[in-house]
């Protein structure tokens, strides 16, 4: 139905004379063809094809004809564009435009909100909203309209930016017609993000969450697009799902996801390429900050425009709180889509997240910034439409094709020139008529009063539309600013008597091609008539070196890995090393060595031993210093964005930390200062079953995937006691409530999970469940944060049942209490040293609770929880020394080969043993002394924290600072517009909350 | 109902754990004490080796190298170390017992101008933090109220007591100022709004300490105001003004209000006082530093910032001390935060006077603790060896006021109680 209605729309352009119409009309009809030639135009028909003097003819809404010199049909009416341009007008695929704002529903109180309240036989999740459809919502409105057509936009994808999956979006004109006359495809796209926007429904409340519904949705399409209808009349199963409907007839449109920002762009194609589609990719315009990553999406991109504004680094105190990577990136933001189109990347340009004035000044910034002028009309017209499909209608000046084009007096990307007119569907709307003719020049003035004639010469200059002027009495050496007011051809002037600045003349009258005429009044009130004649051109007076200095300021190209202070502009590189005459602590049976030497080399430990020599390898004299192992977190929560916590259900074993890795934490730098060479990251405690974790390497300045620690065993988070129960918060609506029902929370899923296996190949395939299954299947452990005995006990007990060996019980602040059971189950544990009393369940927690696991024969690590702890777990583990007597190898190794242990990584990391990974520390005392300090940590025997480095370093960051503080000192006086300083947050997380917040000032 | 089993189940474990009755409180110093042959680290960077110190009546009486009276019980030190004991300058002990358990807190009263709450009546001498704290070496703490804006009255006690009228050394210190935050942070409102709301909650302040102190210039009132009754003592400078805060303009405003009323000041936190280390010496400013294991304040920050602070303070003539402020371990490691500064700058004799007479300086009660000096208090700690290590780290005796304390705590009752179950003999 709806493709019948555009074909008739498309019918009635050629057949006129069958012209027909549903609509009634309030009075006569006026029908027009709008027949026009615009002649002497230089016609910018693509990025590639200029004609000049050419003659461009429309008819009906579109362009008939455009030719060199080319005839006017008699009955077209005729425009001179003698000196304008023409161009195609832009296409925005990611607008907004004309879409209200859907009505939210308010969410009552603070408990839960377990499943969608959309109205309908829609899907379970509000966030997934592939039905809504656009162009069943799209209303004309002018006043946006108009706001787009300035920047030169004439047609937009417009969707309703809300949700994970929003659904598709409608091209559209910017015409003021009617609804049913803009649109030119109901169904251009199909789009998405990782924002849930205004669902009220708690899944997903994190980024892993997200990530893991878009997945699975995925998935449950696939199975519902399979169902036969008898299957889906089954009481136990789907019944209509309007929103998988909706979701799998979309598939075939163009997929645009809103990522928004470069890690998540490489988020969003993760998925693109797990499930075979090719998502358009809106940037949020920091991914030049990892063009190498962009590069190899080989995805196109939608990029904004949206360079920050100068922050106001006026008040020192202020800016002490803003991180220098804040401040860079209002330097290097416009070098963006210049970076892009030198990589050679697909881009098309987006007017969201500028206003409208900061889109011409931000594009024209960008093409100062390296952005050809022939990419940057391309991004704006042929890119775009081609990407939807539809460059057979719009994206160029080619007849056949809708006549969308702008009026400009010069060429567009050029700074001086105005934007006059943009014509859409044939149609004209005026942008700023008043810069349409020139009136630049030198004139003569004549004034005729009733006993005297004055002359005067005219100089008008400034620029067309925006003019400026100032008169000259002949004879006379000084000038008068003369106020000249045009409104198409009629004109005022006033200017004031020298003698008296209140005494005014004041002039109207009519121009008529180089003939200004007219009456008026002198100031002294007799009556006057006038004339004007055009003499000579005006000279632009050169302004342009000024402009060209600005332009040509300084900036610093270098990208930092991570982009922040502390990256490097040149990636550490893997070094064969011999360090020579250290107190080696080798975690193996050979114990402490004094005097020893460590051949690294090729990442790997080669050889152990006095007097090693290795000609021509980079030599340390290590003499005084200790050797030792990398430190290995097993309970970390750093380096992960968007939330630490799956906390809407009880059971989210189909998140991943693991999608989530934030590379540019700074934690990860400083813990490397410390000596933390590896870190297990975690999802938090708020549920039983959280996410599935992620070990990594501290591979500064690498980005996600190669800070995975390669062939390592999947593992899982689980958690028991306060935190599942939710004591914290008020009402808990969620089950469980108590320790009784996390038993049932444990035993209802691995049930489901063993039922799972039993179905047959065609079942739903189930994320949550897989990983259960993995767990069934000793493919995947458990590292299960629990504190008091009853909950150890209940654990081992439910996994017995199951078959399956809970790998590590972390926290396990009453381990002591359990740990012959634990051993006999075959467990690990891994605790703090001496933390305690911060809640009701570690009450009985006591620093002997290492000492006491270790001498009941259990592996125990020390670990950390909480970024600051993880910069000293050298410091806890000695504290089971102190606390219980071990011994220095046996506390030593609580932070580093007994994690390795647990993790199942022993036979790389962990100690110093020939053959295994080159992740080790140099410390410049005990390593389990409080007064040792790092002063160097390699990993894959690359050194990634180097002290004297470190200095360096700071210093760097003070004059990059200092450099980019005046700049902005300087922007500012110079009258660019300022935000204000604010603190930049770093992103703590701890098991049972993520805090944004800077430590050391709350 | 619920709270009910709530009940229940909390009054079962704390019967089934040992409640640590049988620690007791030690009775006062009966006859002279003599500790010999030891390394005395006096506290004020003097190290005697070899030492004896004698203490009687409570009261160091001769620190030195002379051998003892007869009479003096006398305890060998051959090979240990002798320190002073160790203070917390601001700590919530004996306020809070379980942190997330609402019942068990009482460190945060409603209101904003509180001057008059005094933390001293709410002392829980029974608290099992305590015995934890003090086994480690710590034997006196500034016990500081929290919430609002003029928290309230800290007082310094003592780490021994039947009841915290017993337990207190030092009653009603200081008036504690929470300096509402002057970052400008990017919030949903205009971050110059919430600016404008500090500054004004601090010219509130100021405009209460004006009136307190017009009122206080009259002897008799129709009216009592007890709020400015309790600020009473820093005008006469019997009190000290603790202002809490980081930032650069937080302190500067500091200062200024300390200018204006002649108040003896000290800055609790000083996150940045090294950047204004030279102006907060010229006006007698001391600084508390909370918590040596602490992030950097941002991302660029020097990433060992809180660790070269005390030295920084050092070189400059700050009078400073390190404290422990940890939530999780309750300010257990104290000796061990000093010593985390030995390995950016400072010696170790100054760290100890870190923790010791620099804090007693700034508590405002060098006169009697803080050093081990005749006519002092004989508060006293013995350590196998390096207190400040954590290794070596291992206290035999502890005296406050002459008065050996118990150095037993629920956590070694319950280690004692699972070496049993585990038949483990070491």
């Amino acid at each position: 139905m709806k493709k019948y209605r555009l074909l008739c729309w498309c019918l009635c352009l050629f057949m006129a004379a069958s012209a027909q119409e549903t609509f009634p009309v309030n009075g006569v009809h006026d029908y027009r063809t709008n027949y026009f030639a615009f002649t002497h135009a230089t016609v910018v028909k693509d990025s590639k094809t200029t004609i000049p003097n050419a003659t461009l003819i429309i008819k009906e809404g579109k362009i008939i004809s455009i030719e060199n010199g080319g005839a006017v049909p008699k009955d077209a009416a005729v425009i001179d564009c003698k000196g304008k341009y023409i161009y195609p007008s832009f296409i925005d695929l990611y607008s907004d435009y004309g879409v209200a704002p859907q009505e939210q529903p308010q969410r009552s109180g603070f408990s839960q909100q377990m499943v969608s309240n959309t109205k309908g036989a829609y899907g379970w999740n509000q966030a997934i909203r592939p039905e809504t459809d656009a162009s069943k919502l799209f209303k004309v409105n002018d006043d946006k309209a108009k706001d787009l057509r300035s920047m030169g936009f004439g047609t937009v994808v417009s969707h309703v930016q809300d949700g994970i999956a929003r659904g598709t979006g409608t091209l559209v004109t910017l015409s003021d017609d009617k609804e049913n006359m803009d649109m030119l495809k109901d169904k251009a796209a199909a789009f998405y993000s990782f924002n849930k926007g205004s669902s009220t429904q708690d899944y997903p409340t994190s980024l892993m969450g997200a990530i893991a519904l878009l997945r699975q949705t995925y998935l449950d399409a696939q199975w519902y697009k399979n169902l036969t209808p008898v299957q889906k009349e089954k009481s136990t199963s789907e019944g209509t799902n309007l929103s998988l409907e909706a979701w799998n007839n979309n598939q075939s449109l163009p997929q645009i996801f809103d990522a928004a920002d470069k890690w998540n762009v490489l988020r969003a194609q993760k998925i693109a390429n797990e499930f075979g589609v090719p998502y358009i990719l809106r940037g949020g315009g920091n991914e030049y900050q990892r063009m190498d990553e962009m590069k190899a999406t080989k995805a196109s991109f939608i990029l904004p425009l949206n360079f920050p504004d100068a922050i106001d680094v006026e008040d020192p105190n202020a800016v002490r709180l803003v991180a220098l990577s804040v401040m860079k990136h209002w330097e290097m933001a416009p070098l963006e889509p210049g970076m892009f189109d030198k990589a050679g990347l697909n881009f098309t340009l987006t007017a969201s997240g500028t206003t409208s004035k900061e889109f011409l000044q931000n594009l024209r910034k960008a093409i100062d910034n390296g952005l050809s002028t022939t990419k940057a009309l391309d991004a704006l017209t042929k890119t775009p439409a081609t990407l939807i499909g539809v460059y057979d209608k719009i994206g160029s000046l080619d007849a056949g094709k809708l006549a969308n084009f702008i009026i400009a007096t010069g060429p567009i990307f050029e700074d001086s020139t105005v934007f006059l007119q943009n014509w859409i569907q044939g149609k004209k709307f005026i942008i700023d008529d008043a810069g349409w003719n020139d009136y630049r020049g030198n004139y003569k003035l004549t004034v005729k009063q009733p006993n005297q004639t004055k002359e005067y010469t005219v100089e008008v200059g400034g620029k067309p539309g925006k003019i400026s002027a100032t008169l000259k009495a002949s004879g006379d050496t000084a000038k008068t600013d003369i106020k000249i007011n045009i409104l198409n051809n009629s004109v005022n002037l006033s200017w004031s008597n020298k003698t008296d600045s209140s005494k005014v003349n004041h002039l109207t009258g009519i121009i008529s091609g180089n003939t200004w005429v007219g009456t008026g009044y002198a100031a002294n009130g007799e009556p006057l008539t006038w004339n004007m004649l055009y003499n000579s051109a005006y000279i632009a007076k050169a302004d342009t070196a000024k402009k060209d200095t600005a332009k040509k300021q300084d900036i610093n190209k270098t990208v930092y890995y991570p982009f922040n202070g502390y990256g490097f502009a040149e990636m550490p590189k893997q070094e064969d090393i011999l360090i020579k005459n250290a107190t080696v602590w080798t975690n193996e049976s050979a114990g402490i060595l004094p005097n020893t030497d460590v051949l690294i080399k090729g990442g790997k430990i080669a050889a152990i031993g006095k007097n090693i020599s290795a000609s021509g390898t980079k030599q340390i004299d290590a003499t005084g210093k200790y050797l030792s192992p990398g430190i290995i977190d097993e309970h970390s929560h750093i380096a992960i964005t968007g939330g630490v916590n799956e906390c809407s259900q009880s059971v989210t074993s189909e998140v991943r930390v693991a999608d989530v890795i934030d590379p540019e934490d700074i934690q990860i730098y400083r813990q490397l200062s410390d000596g933390v060479t590896s870190a297990h990251l975690l999802h938090g405690s708020c549920n039983t079953i959280g996410g599935q974790t992620q070990l990594i390497k501290m591979r500064w300045g690498k980005d996600a995937e190669d800070l995975k620690f390669a062939d390592w065993d999947p593992f899982i988070k689980f958690a028991l006691g306060e935190n599942v129960k939710r004591t914290f918060v008020n009402n808990n609506n969620r089950f469980p409530d108590t320790r009784m029902g996390v038993e049932q929370v444990l035993v209802d899923a691995f049930t489901r999970a063993e039922d799972y296996q039993k179905m047959d190949a065609n079942k739903r395939r189930d994320l949550e469940l897989d990983a259960l299954s993995e767990i069934l299947h000793h493919k995947r452990f458990i590292t299960c944060h629990s504190y008091v005995q009853s909950e150890i006990n209940m654990l081992l007990h439910v996994a017995d049942s199951f078959n399956f060996t809970v790998n590590t019980f972390t926290h396990i602040l009453e381990g002591y209490k359990m740990a012959d059971k634990m051993k006999a189950h075959g467990a690990y544990a891994s605790t703090f040293s001496d933390w305690w009393a911060y809640k009701a369940e570690v009450q009985d927690a006591i620093p002997y609770n290492i000492a006491l696991m270790t001498d009941v024969g259990l592996t125990v690590a020390v670990n950390s929880d909480d970024p600051e702890q993880a910069r000293h777990l050298n410091q806890e583990a000695a504290k089971s020394i102190k606390y219980g007597g071990l011994s220095e190898e046996q506390a030593f190794k609580t932070c580093t080969l007994n994690p390795a242990t647990m993790l199942h990584i022993a036979d790389r990391v962990g100690s110093i043993k020939v053959g295994k990974d080159a992740d080790v520390v140099l410390w410049n005392a005990n390593p389990l002394s409080v007064y040792a300090t790092v002063e160097k940590t390699w990993v894959d025997g690359i050194e990634y924290f180097d002290r004297g480095r470190d200095s360096i370093m700071r210093t760097r960051i003070a004059a990059e600072r200092n450099r980019l503080i005046q700049k902005m000192l300087t922007a500012k006086k110079g009258g660019a517009k300022t935000t204000p300083a604010v603190l930049t947050p770093d992103v703590i997380n701890e098991c049972e909350e993520d805090r944004r917040v800077s430590s050391g000032i709350q | 109902m619920k709270k009910i089993a709530f009940i229940i189940f909390l009054t079962t474990s704390l019967s089934t754990a040992f409640s640590q009755a049988n620690v007791l409180p030690a009775p006062p110093q009966q006859g002279i004490i003599a500790l010999t042959h030891a390394t005395i680290h006096v506290g004020n960077g003097q190290v005697i080796n070899n030492g004896t110190i004698v203490f009687t009546n409570g009261k160091i009486t001769s620190v030195g190298t002379a051998a003892p009276a007869s009479d003096a019980k006398v305890i060998d030190c051959t090979g240990k170390q002798v320190y002073p004991g160790l203070i917390l300058a601001d700590s919530y002990l004996g306020l809070i017992e379980i942190g997330a358990v609402r019942a068990e807190r009482d460190e945060d009263e409603i209101g904003n101008l509180n001057p008059d709450v005094r933390s001293v009546v709410a002392y829980n001498t029974d608290s099992k933090i305590i015995n934890t704290v003090r086994s480690n070496g710590v034997l006196l703490a500034n016990v500081v109220p929290d919430g609002g804006i003029l928290s309230g009255t800290s007082s310094v006690m003592q780490l021994d007591g039947w009841n915290w009228e017993d337990a207190v050394y030092k009653m009603d210190n200081g008036i504690h100022f929470r300096m509402p935050g002057l970052a400008p942070q990017s919030t949903k409102s205009p971050a110059t709004d919430l600016l404008k709301k500090a500054y004004d909650q601090i010219d509130g302040v100021r405009t209460f300490f004006r009136e307190a102190k017009a009122y206080l210039n009259e002897p008799t009132h129709v009216q009592t105001n007890i709020k400015f009754e309790s600020v009473k003592g820093l005008f006469d400078g019997s009190k000290i003004f603790f202002v809490h805060c980081n930032l650069v303009n937080e302190m500067m405003i500091a200062v200024e209000l300390a200018k204006e009323f002649g108040f003896r000041t000290v800055i609790v936190g000083g996150t940045d006082s090294y950047k204004i280390a030279d102006y907060l010496k010229q006006n007698n400013i001391a600084v508390v530093l909370n918590q040596m294991h602490t992030l950097p304040v941002m991302q660029d920050d020097d990433i060992d910032m809180y660790a070269k602070l005390p030295y920084q303070l050092q070189e400059t003539g700050v009078l400073y001390c390190i404290n422990d402020f940890d939530e999780m371990n309750r300010g257990r490691n104290l000796m061990f935060n000093a010593g985390v500064a030995v390995g950016f700058g400072l010696t170790k004799e100054q760290a100890l006077q870190a923790i010791t007479l620099n804090a007693a300086k700034i508590l405002g009660i060098d006169k009697t603790t803080g050093s081990l000096e005749a006519g002092k208090d004989a508060n006293i700690i013995v350590s196998e060896g390096d207190v400040l290590d954590i290794e070596t780290n291992k206290i035999t005796n502890a005296f406050i006021k002459g008065s050996e304390i118990n150095l037993d705590n629920k956590q070694k009752q319950l280690y004692e109680r699972y070496k049993t179950k585990y038949g483990i003999t070491k």
